[in-house]
């Protein structure tokens, strides 16, 4: 009993307030995380539930007023990461958590709203492939839901004109992110199906934050996307961003590019199969007609005519004839030779015959030589006479010294003194060359030298 | 001929090509089917060249109307 003396006593009022004002001065505020139980949420908007974790249980709320702010659906089961004042309620003893902001754990708000809409949409079979419809081969008129002013419209054009020059786009412009974004979209949605004009919608957004991407992650969307009569590709954010809408889509492409490109197939490549298929028709069509033709030539020429025959015979004629010439040839030739053969054998048989051909040929020799002897006798004397006449040419005469004298006029020969008279003039003709002269004296006689 | 899709005709002028190529028709046969498969190459060639380059914006009036007008995408 003197420890109750030493102690002070406490009413229990006190002594709750004294633990209340503890408790909340050691923890104004703290981060909490553990999984959610016991979760209540009775018609005052306030939500009632128990924080456990493998060895301890907090009760905890979360008032009208602060659930506003949260982006998901507080459920059994789920982690959370939150801050909360810690207090205690006097009425009943008990401390627990007041929280101000709760996130899940490990992902953020807006994700865990992702991925519960994802599952509600995904159990009623929104996403379920029966109900994809397949994109129109050549669509003849695509629909553009997307921002007015963005990239996304801007490359999608670009990427249309260049795949197939001379498509028709239709751009309904919508707020892609904001307030209005939603029911932009879901309006543009329901518009483009009741006028039914194009066969493929173009839902498209350029890259953002899960925030930007909300419109699209929106059920409301969502359910425009799968009513839509008008087959739906979408075409959101970058490669790594899935929204909802891209679930729901008949078609998802990574990006607004991309959409395009699987909406419009290449004009070129069309154009080039087409012609390669022309190409392969008319092909096989000349190979058909070539191979009758070729068919119809070798039956003609397989088709003999009466000409053909009479011509076969006259050459198969022709040819017996020519052997029958070269094999009489032959013949006679052989005869020949063995004729020849025979007469030789019959010259060596008789050898009078070969010394008398011996004599006639020495004869021969004999008369040949005697000829020749005979020749050349005659020969040297012709030589000996033509050297006499040599001599008595008279140009022989002049070149041994003497000269020839003649009259002018007359040309005579000079022979007799008597012949000229004094002053006459005279010719002399040299060895070379001649001189006219005249006679100065004239002496008579035999005596001339 | 009745009014088909493109992608119909070009799915038609394939199994011709195929089947021309195939070797196994009469000449008259041959013939039916080269002059089905210029027909279908200048329907797919006409579908290809008549689209028109179109581009074009659908505005909501404040009446709530819509109508449809040129898209000035340069």
């Amino acid at each position: 009993m003197a420890e109750h003396k030493t102690s002070r006593i406490y009413s229990v009022s006190h002594l709750t307030r004294e633990i209340k004002t503890l408790l909340e001065e050691r923890f104004p505020f703290v981060w909490v995380t553990g999984e959610i139980s016991n979760y209540a949420a009775p018609s005052s908007g306030h939500s009632y539930f128990s924080l456990k974790d493998a060895g301890a249980v907090i009760n905890c709320v979360m008032f009208k007023n602060q659930k506003r702010t949260l982006q998901f659906s507080l459920e059994n089961g789920l982690n959370i990461v939150g801050m909360a004042r810690l207090t205690l309620y006097e009425p009943r003893g008990n401390y627990q958590l007041i929280f101000e902001h709760i996130a899940p754990e490990g992902a953020g708000a807006l994700q865990k709203a992702f991925e519960q809409l994802k599952k509600k949409l995904a159990d009623e079979g929104l996403f379920d492939p029966v109900h994809k419809q397949s994109l129109p081969y050549l669509p003849g008129k695509i629909s553009v839901i997307t921002s007015g002013t963005g990239a996304a419209v801007r490359d999608i054009i670009h990427i249309a004109l260049r795949r197939f020059p001379g498509c028709c786009l239709q751009v309904f412009p919508v707020a892609v992110q904001g307030g209005e974004a939603c029911d932009d979209i879901v309006y543009a949605i329901n518009t483009v199906n009741h006028f039914q004009q194009a066969d493929v919608i173009i839902l498209a957004r350029g890259g953002g934050s899960l925030e930007d991407l909300a419109a699209f992650n929106s059920e409301p969307v969502a359910r425009a996307v799968f009513a839509s009569q008008i087959p739906v590709i979408t075409g959101i954010g970058h490669e790594t961003d899935v929204t909802i809408a891209d679930f729901v889509a008949d078609v998802r492409a990574p990006t607004p590019s991309a959409a395009a490109e699987l909406v419009l197939p290449e004009k070129i490549r069309l154009v080039r199969h087409i012609i390669d298929m022309q190409m392969s028709v008319t092909l096989s069509m000349t190979q058909k007609l070539d191979f009758l033709h070729q068919k119809v030539d070798d039956l003609h020429s397989r088709l003999k005519s009466p000409a053909q025959v009479i011509a076969n015979f006259k050459q198969i004629l022709e040819t017996c004839f020519f052997r029958m010439q070269h094999a009489l040839n032959r013949r006679i030739f052989h005869s020949r030779e063995k004729l020849s053969w025979i007469s030789q054998g019959l010259f060596r048989a008789v050898p009078g015959i070969r010394i008398q051909q011996q004599q006639v040929g020495d004869l021969q020799k004999n008369l040949a030589f005697a000829m020749k002897a005979r020749l050349d006798g005659h020969t040297n004397n012709i030589s000996r006479a033509a050297a006499s006449l040599e001599a008595l040419n008279p140009a022989s005469v002049l070149d041994r010294g003497y000269s020839i004298a003649r009259t002018i006029p007359g040309k005579k020969v000079i022979l007799d003194a008597e012949q000229l008279a004094v002053q006459d003039p005279v010719e002399l003709i040299l060895s070379k060359g001649r001189i006219l002269t005249r006679v100065e004296k004239k002496i008579d006689g035999k005596d001339h030298i | 001929m009745a009014k088909i899709t493109f992608e119909t005709a070009l799915k038609q002028l394939e199994a011709i090509v195929k089947e021309m190529e195939s070797g196994d028709l009469t000449l008259e046969q041959a013939v039916k089917k080269y002059e089905t498969g210029i027909e279908k190459v200048r329907y797919c060639m006409q579908i290809l060249d008549s689209t028109e380059k179109k581009i074009t914006q659908l505005t909501r009036d404040l009446d709530g109307s819509v109508t449809e007008i040129p898209f000035d995408h340069e």
